[in-house]
């Protein structure tokens, strides 16, 4: 990044700061989000949490972006998480899943309630980006915005493949529970 | 003014590279430098996890030089059963019993150093391992006389994503060995490691030298050398491998190797590692 780039965003978060006291903050962030996945089958229960998402929400143009280290999922079987990050999300060679895109129909977010909401943008898992539309509900109340959403990721959208001879066997469809409690963001 | 300047700012990968600065001070552990806490026979740097039971059912075969009348070995297998288990991320015990010499071992490994990137660079894990058993086969033998003693270092390193090697000095020292003249104390290395042929196959050898006369009367002995193959499905590895030894514990396979590749006294065998997980804490359903 290029520090003109620092210079500009410090003075700029140090105005927001100063002007939070009066205006609405416009930066909203967590770094401890969580998101959950279940790839589970009638046989075997495949499920994991990552509790360190990062999200960012510019409440100014909508701007969100979703950012997660995928070696921070925790599987309950240590065994499948190592079998997740070696053979099947590759995480050495794609650490991170992220989301950046804008909030479609933007609620007041001066406004305490409960919002439906989507978010179209770059979804990328696994190195492979792709266009998407993700459905969630926004809730504001007190000066804190919380996401959730829930939504699938097939495995072939991502190239993630699945070999035919395995014991464990894997849905090829993932379901995805999201859950971001997001407080005014500060440096 | 404020809010249009900051607009242009943050544009969305500007808002991705603010996670991403946010996040760069971290530590990576390496993963994974082996598939199991084996490398072939020898303990690789791989302990088992917090609450995590490792089944494995070892089997070697005869000698394939034994000829048809034998099955070339597979009419002879020797076992062994362990229990081996995680009682932290870090520290593992495990039990076993032999049907070779009917021995009972036990031990326990830690991690002591694991391999890392990014904030805190080390260049390679280190595990202890010490272990002791009770080979029960001679009932003349007074119970001090049927032990035995294992240390070592293992230390490895996970040279990207294929390449994985290791060195184990070992310390051996058998209260009284098999054969009469043969010394209680045995100092051997082991060099072991693997390579990933795909993402679930790889190739593994391994090979101790004993630091001692070998081939002789009073220790008709060889060092041990072992090459193999890791098939991982699931919950399951599977290890299929030639070697020149017959016992799967340290104070056979490294200390009482009777077979010389040169003359064909090779063994096939096999590993099955099941790993049951019995973190019930973790097992929370999304819902």
């Amino acid at each position: 990044m290029k520090p003109h780039f620092y210079r500009v965003a410090c003075l700029a978060m140090f105005s927001t700061a100063l002007l939070s006291g009066t205006a609405f903050a416009q930066m909203f962030a967590t770094s401890g989000g969580n998101t959950q996945f279940s790839a589970s089958t009638p046989l075997e229960n495949i499920e994991a949490e990552n509790k360190k998402s990062q999200v960012i929400l510019n409440t100014a143009n909508n701007e969100i972006a979703i950012r997660m280290n995928m070696r921070e999922f925790s599987f309950p079987n240590k065994l499948m998480q190592e079998h997740f990050n070696e053979n099947y999300i590759e995480s050495v060679k794609y650490p991170t899943a992220t989301f950046s895109g804008k909030v479609d129909k933007a609620p007041d977010y001066t406004k305490d309630g409960n919002y439906d909401v989507s978010a179209t943008g770059k979804f990328t898992v696994h190195g492979v980006t792709r266009e998407r539309t993700i459905k969630g509900k926004m809730k504001i109340e007190g000066g804190k915005i919380t996401i959730s959403s829930d939504f699938e990721v097939a495995l072939v959208d991502h190239n993630i493949e699945v070999p035919k001879v395995v014991f464990v066997k894997i849905a090829q469809i993932i379901k995805v529970k999201a859950q971001y409690a997001l407080a005014p963001y500060k440096k | 003014m404020l809010m249009c300047s900051s607009t242009v700012l943050y544009a969305q990968d500007d808002l991705l590279n603010e996670l991403s600065k946010q996040d760069s001070a971290q530590t990576v552990p390496v993963t994974a430098t082996f598939k199991s806490t084996r490398v072939v026979n020898g303990q690789s740097v791989e302990t088992m996890k917090k609450k995590h039971l490792d089944l494995r059912i070892s089997h070697r075969f005869g000698k394939l030089n034994s000829g048809a009348y034998q099955f070339f070995g597979l009419d002879q297998a020797t076992m062994r059963l362990g229990f081996e288990y995680g009682l932290t991320d870090d520290l593992m015990i495990g039990v076993g019993r032999s049907t070779s010499q009917k021995v009972y071992d036990f031990f326990g490994k830690y991690k002591l150093l694991k391999q890392s990137t990014g904030a805190r660079n080390i260049p390679v894990s280190v595990t202890l391992f010490g272990g002791t058993g009770v080979a029960t086969v001679d009932k003349e033998r007074d119970f001090q006389d049927k032990l035995y003693y294992t240390a070592q270092v293992l230390v490895a390193r996970k040279f990207g994503e294929r390449l994985s090697l290791q060195l184990s000095p070992t310390y051996l020292y058998r209260t009284m060995p098999d054969v009469t003249g043969d010394e209680k104390v045995l100092f051997a290395v082991g060099i072991g490691g693997r390579f990933k042929l795909s993402k679930r196959v790889s190739l593994n050898g391994e090979y101790f030298y004993t630091a001692r006369e070998k081939n002789t009367v009073t220790a008709p002995y060889h060092d041990s050398m072992s090459f193999g193959v890791d098939i991982e499905t699931g919950g399951h590895v599977f290890q299929l491998h030639f070697t020149n030894s017959l016992g799967m514990i340290e104070k056979q396979f490294i200390g009482e190797t009777t077979g010389s590749w040169g003359k064909g006294d090779i063994h096939y065998g096999f590993n099955i590692s099941r790993t049951f997980s019995f973190d019930k804490k973790n097992k929370k359903q999304p819902n």
